[in-house]
C-alpha cells in the first residue's frame, strides 16, 4: 500500500512539473503546478512529516497559487507570441539545464552515504512527540530569536511592498466609516409593524 | 473474515471504501432535508409558505429538485476551457467532502484520527476557492470572471481571521486532534466548561468568517445576483450547477460542524449527569446551521469594500490580538485557568 501511495504521489509531481513547463495555456500551468505541490504534501505524509504536508497545502496551494492563478487569469497574453520568444531563448535554456544536470552529477557522483547515517534517515521524526510537537520545540523555544528575526524581514519586505504600490487618488470619493456608523436609524428609514401572514 | 478485512489489501480498500459511504451518504440525505430546513426558515422570516408542495409538508422538495437538475441538458458555452469547465464543480464537491475524513461524531467515531486534523481541515478548505476561480475562468465569460475574482479575494481574506481563531483553540487545548480538542472542554459544569465562553468574542468572528468563507449571505458577493446575475455559475447548468450547490451547502455543514467541535463540546452533553453521544453532536450542528438560516434572511448584502474592510482591517488584528491574550492567559494560568485545559483532556 505504502509503496503504491508512493509511486502514485511520485509519479503525479513529476507529470505535474512536467505539464506546468509544457502547458500551452499559462492558468492549465498553474494548475499542473498545483498538483504537483499536492502530491509533493503527500510525499511528505508519507515521510511522517505530517504537519509539512499541512502547511504546504495551506501556504503554497492554499494562498501562493491562488495568487499565482489570479496574476495569470488577468494576463492578456498573446500565446504565439510566447512560443516564438520560447524559441529563441531554447537554447540558453538548455545550456543552464545542461550545466545543472553535470552539477548534480559531480554532486552526487561522488556520494558516499555512512552506515550510521542510513539508520537516522530512517528515523526523521522523534518517536516519543509528534513532530509538530517538535518543530515547535525548535522553531519558538531553541532559534526563537531567528524565527522572530525572519518574521521582521518579512514584515518589512511586506511594509515595502505597501508603500511602493500606494497611492492616494483625489478623484476617488471614499466612505467614511466611522461617519457611516454613526447614522441615526431613525432619521432614514421607517419600521412599520406587520401582522403574521398579512404582509403589508 | 475479519483476517480478510484487516490484513489483506483489498480487504482493508474495501473496509476504507464502506466506512466512507457510512460517512457520506448519511450525510447527502441529511443535506437534502437541511436544504428543505434552510428554505422553510427564510420563508418563515419572509412570512411565506416556503416548499410544501411535494411530499407531507414538502419534504421532499430537495429529492424532486435533485431529479429536475440532473435531467435537464447539460451547456457548455462556446469558448469554454471544456476540461477546466467540468472540473470546477467536481473540485467543489469534492474538497467539501473530503475535509469530513476527520470529523469526529462521537468519542472515537472517526474515519481518520490524525494529528494535526484542524490544520487538515483548513487546508482542505482553502482549497475550496479553486472551484469558483476555475469555474470563473473557463466559462469564458465576463460576470463569470468577475464574480470568481471577488470571491478568490474574499476566501483568502476570511481564511487569515479563521487560522488565527483555530490558533486560539489550539492553545487552550493543547492539541491539533478534534477529539483532544473536545476532551479538552470535558467537565463537571456541563456547557459552561466549553470553550463558546472563554473564546466567545472569537465564536462570533468565526461564524461572521464562516459566512464568509462559503459564501453565503451576506457575504454572498460571489454570485450577487442583483449585480452579477449569478457569479461564478451563470454559464453552469443541470449536473455542474447540482454539484456546484451541494459542495456549497456540505461546506456550510462543515463549518457548523466546526463550530460545534471548537465552541459547543462536540458530543459532549450539555448538562452534567446526561449522556454524551453522537445525538448531542447532530443537535448542536442543527442548532448552528439555524443561525446560518436566519443570517441569510435577515441581513442584506455587504459592499465589496466594506467586506474587504471587515476583514481585513476588524477581524484580522482583533483574530491576532486575541491569540497574544490567549496565550500569555494559557500560559500564566489567568482566570482560573479556563484558558489552560490541555490538562484535562488529551
Amino acid at each position: 500500500m505504502m509503496a503504491f501511495a508512493f509511486y502514485l504521489f511520485a509519479i503525479s509531481v513529476i507529470a505535474g512539473g512536467f505539464f506546468t513547463v509544457v502547458s500551452r495555456n499559462p492558468v492549465h500551468s498553474v494548475l499542473w503546478l498545483i498538483l504537483s505541490f499536492l502530491s509533493a504534501a503527500g510525499l511528505f505524509v508519507l515521510l511522517g512529516a505530517e504537519f509539512v504536508a499541512m502547511l504546504l497545502i495551506i501556504v503554497y496551494v492554499g494562498a501562493v497559487a491562488v495568487l499565482f492563478l489570479f496574476v495569470v487569469m488577468m494576463l492578456d497574453i498573446d500565446f504565439a507570441e510566447l512560443k516564438a520568444e520560447m524559441a529563441k531563448y531554447m537554447p540558453l535554456a538548455l545550456l543552464i539545464a545542461l550545466i545543472i544536470l553535470m552539477q548534480f552529477v559531480m554532486a552526487f557522483g561522488a556520494w558516499e552515504s555512512n552506515a550510521a547515517a542510513e539508520s537516522m534517515l530512517a528515523q526523521v521524526t522523534p518517536t516519543d512527540r509528534h513532530n509538530t510537537e517538535a518543530l515547535g520545540m525548535i522553531l519558538y523555544d531553541q532559534y526563537f530569536l531567528l524565527f522572530q528575526l525572519s518574521g521582521l524581514i518579512l514584515l518589512v519586505a511586506m511594509i515595502g511592498a505597501i508603500v511602493l504600490t500606494l497611492r492616494h487618488r483625489k478623484d476617488v470619493k471614499r466612505q467614511d466609516v466611522i461617519t457611516q456608523m454613526m447614522r441615526d436609524p431613525a432619521k432614514t428609514m421607517e419600521l412599520k409593524n406587520v401582522k403574521s401572514g398579512q404582509g403589508l | 473474515m475479519a483476517d480478510f478485512f484487516f490484513n489483506t489489501n483489498l480487504g482493508m480498500l474495501l473496509l476504507i471504501i464502506g466506512q466512507i459511504l457510512l460517512v457520506v451518504v448519511p450525510l447527502l440525505i441529511a443535506l437534502a432535508f437541511l436544504m428543505y430546513a434552510d428554505r422553510k426558515v427564510w420563508a418563515a422570516v419572509q412570512m411565506r409558505r416556503g416548499p410544501n408542495v411535494v411530499g407531507a409538508f414538502g419534504l421532499l422538495q430537495s429529492f424532486a429538485d435533485f431529479g429536475k437538475y440532473i435531467v435537464k441538458e447539460i451547456i457548455v458555452p462556446a469558448g469554454a476551457d471544456k476540461a477546466v469547465f467540468f472540473m470546477a464543480p467536481m473540485v467543489t464537491l469534492v474538497m467539501s467532502l473530503i475535509a469530513w475524513a476527520v470529523i469526529p461524531f462521537n468519542d472515537g467515531w472517526v474515519l481518520s484520527n490524525i494529528n494535526v486534523a484542524i490544520l487538515y481541515v483548513f487546508a482542505v478548505s482553502s482549497l475550496e476557492v479553486y472551484g469558483v476561480i476555475m469555474g470563473g475562468w473557463a466559462s469564458n465569460s465576463k460576470y463569470p470572471f468577475l464574480g470568481s475574482l471577488r470571491s478568490a479575494a474574499q476566501m483568502i481574506s476570511y481564511e487569515v481571521s479563521i487560522g488565527l481563531i483555530i490558533v486560539g483553540i489550539i492553545i487552550s487545548s493543547g492539541s491539533m486532534n478534534f477529539s483532544a480538542i473536545v476532551e479538552a472542554q470535558s467537565g463537571s459544569y456541563g456547557l459552561f466548561n466549553w470553550f463558546w465562553l472563554p473564546h466567545f468574542p472569537m465564536l462570533i468572528l468565526f461564524f461572521i468568517s464562516a459566512l464568509a468563507e462559503t459564501n453565503r449571505p451576506p457575504f454572498d458577493l460571489p454570485e450577487a445576483e442583483s449585480e452579477l446575475v449569478a457569479g461564478f455559475q451563470v454559464e453552469y447548468s443541470s449536473t455542474p450547477f447540482l454539484l456546484f450547490m451541494i459542495g456549497e451547502l456540505v461546506a456550510v455543514v462543515l463549518m457548523c460542524a466546526l463550530i460545534t467541535l471548537m465552541f459547543f463540546g462536540g458530543w459532549l452533553s450539555p448538562i452534567p449527569g446526561l449522556p454524551d453521544g453522537i445525538f448531542w453532536m447532530i443537535a448542536k450542528i442543527g442548532f448552528v446551521f439555524f443561525f446560518f438560516a436566519m443570517v441569510k434572511a435577515i441581513t442584506p448584502r455587504y459592499r465589496y469594500d466594506q467586506l474587504m474592510r471587515l476583514g481585513w482591517k476588524v477581524f484580522l488584528p482583533f483574530s491576532l490580538i486575541w491569540v497574544v491574550f490567549v496565550a500569555f492567559a494559557a500560559k500564566f494560568g489567568w482566570f482560573w485557568g479556563i484558558y489552560a485545559r490541555w490538562t484535562v483532556g488529551g
